[in-house]
């Protein structure tokens, strides 16, 4: 199995405070794999790591191939293969094709017309080119963001929270693209949800982050019917466990 | 209106009129009169204003863009950063926004003068006291700590969010940066107007470093100080029209910019 991400005793303190502590984990290629967790548990810490926005404060993290030294910056070229799809997305006050070709430019990548307007079709939104980008909806947000992230044909896509305060037909919509980005592109998924049901629709495999520990990883399978710690059961059953 | 100075030509001049003695209604028909010739100096593009106008944004222009120069990356690194002392630097920039523009004028002559620290020097880079070079070191420090304040408002106005997506898509911290700008672009646009309306209409300074020199540092606000004092009222005044109307627009624009800025 092809690894991208090795993380090997990765702790994150922000004043003193551990907010996410892994031991150990392992993100294959080509996969989707969930985050799950109660809110304010380090998981959208664990993705601002996994893209490089912060440093760890003690462990090593290995991506595709490259032990990476927490005191360097990350090189650019690695830091490039990697990029996030937020909860709340921010598009730049222009027009939403210059929103999905940003990333391109920032790249020295010209001349792209056709990818985007490949990329605003897969997300549906192939009519809002030209439009102001200040003037979509959320979900329409949150599709154009999703165009501007898969243009980079990244080999890994971090989505934290993408179908949060969005409607179910949105949410529908979104989870397909970032189906779609995962099977046609073979792009690794790591999705942060709160939402379990999301991940059991979503995920190959899923972990359980809970109080800045990372307590189970497992199948989606086997993560869902049978957990093999206590607190994850009732997390999946749907109780309150913190 | 061509005919009218024939008919006043046995009147008395304007200057000769002593305020607060003669009627009431007299003098407003002397100011409306005034207003008129001046109107007349305007539209006939008298060669006197037309030097003087021209100085006047020549010399704020070039002090703008050197405003521009060193604020608006100041006001960049002011806005992004967090350093140690920067509390400091803007507390010094917000003094600098309200600083009186007669103190900055002391300061720019005594460090100009024959005998001051700069003028000592001898260095031709080095503008002398009395010349327009001069009226742009003066104008200039009047106006940057506002180009400055304005960008790093303008700047730290655009969500701390999109920052962070930047990164993530990619950016260096040099794309970042640009990036943010762009995004706070009416901002800077409106930190620039906001210092040439300062520097535009600013009198002491630019009174005392250049030292208001007929053909040489004469500009607006100084003209209109000397015309004034010599009573010819037409000419001060059609020079008060031309800088309120600079003003004006410079004024206007912002306003637009800032409802644009603001609806967007």
């Amino acid at each position: 199995m092809d690894i991208v991400y090795h993380l090997q005793d990765v702790t994150k303190e922000y004043g003193g405070r551990c907010v996410l502590n892994v031991k150990e984990l392992d993100i294959h290629r080509a996969e989707i794999f969930g985050l799950v967790g109660p809110s304010g548990v380090g998981k959208s810490t664990l993705l601002r790591l996994l893209n490089f926005l912060e440093p760890p404060t003690t462990g090593s993290i290995r991506f595709l191939g490259a032990a990476l030294d927490a005191r360097q910056p990350v090189p650019l070229d690695l830091r490039r293969r990697v990029t996030t799809v937020f909860q709340r997305p921010i598009l730049l006050n222009q027009t939403v094709a210059a929103n999905v070709a940003f990333g391109l430019r920032l790249r020295g990548k010209r001349d792209s017309g056709t990818v985007i307007k490949d990329a605003l079709s897969q997300v549906g939104l192939e009519g809002l080119a030209h439009r102001q980008a200040r003037t979509l909806s959320g979900g329409e947000l949150q599709r154009v963001a999703l165009a501007r992230a898969m243009v980079l044909r990244p080999d890994v896509l971090l989505l934290d929270e993408p179908t949060a305060n969005l409607d179910p037909y949105n949410v529908a919509l979104i989870e397909d693209i970032a189906r779609m980005i995962n099977q046609e592109f073979g792009t690794t998924l790591v999705m942060v949800t709160h939402n379990i049901f999301q991940a059991r629709r979503l995920a190959h495999r899923v972990g359980f982050l809970l109080n800045c520990d990372l307590v189970e990883v497992a199948d989606a399978d086997r993560f869902f019917n049978q957990p093999s710690d206590p607190r994850t059961a009732a997390f999946v059953r749907g109780e309150m466990v913190y | 209106m061509r005919a009218w100075p024939e008919r006043t030509a046995s009147r008395q001049p304007l200057c000769a009129v002593p305020v607060g003695t003669g009627s009431r209604r007299k003098t407003i028909s002397d100011i409306i009169r005034g207003f008129i010739e001046a109107l007349r100096l305007i539209l006939d593009r008298d060669p006197a204003v037309v030097e003087i106008v021209l100085l006047s944004l020549r010399v704020s222009g070039i002090a703008l863009f050197f405003s521009a120069l060193i604020g608006i990356p100041l006001g960049i690194v002011l806005g992004l950063s967090r350093f140690v002392g920067r509390r400091l630097v803007v507390a010094l920039l917000y003094t600098g926004m309200g600083f009186p523009p007669v103190v900055v004028g002391l300061f720019v002559y005594m460090m100009l003068s024959r005998s001051g620290p700069l003028g000592q020097l001898g260095v031709s880079a080095i503008p002398s006291l009395f010349t327009p070079g001069a009226m742009v070191v003066a104008q200039t420090i009047i106006s940057f700590p506002l180009v400055a304040g304005f960008t790093m408002a303008a700047v730290m106005g655009v969500d701390p969010q999109l920052r962070q997506q930047v990164l993530s898509l990619g950016a260096t911290r040099w794309q970042t940066a640009l990036t943010l700008l762009i995004e706070a672009r009416l901002g800077v646009l409106v930190s620039v107007i906001a210092g040439f309306g300062s520097i535009i209409s600013e009198v002491g300074a630019v009174m005392m470093v250049g030292g208001n020199i007929e053909h040489s540092t004469r500009v607006l606000t100084t003209a209109i100080v000397l015309e004034t004092n010599k009573g010819k009222f037409s000419l001060a005044l059609a020079l008060g029209v031309i800088l309120l109307i600079l003003s004006f627009l410079a004024n206007v624009t912002v306003l637009r910019l800032q409802g644009r800025a603001l609806d967007e």
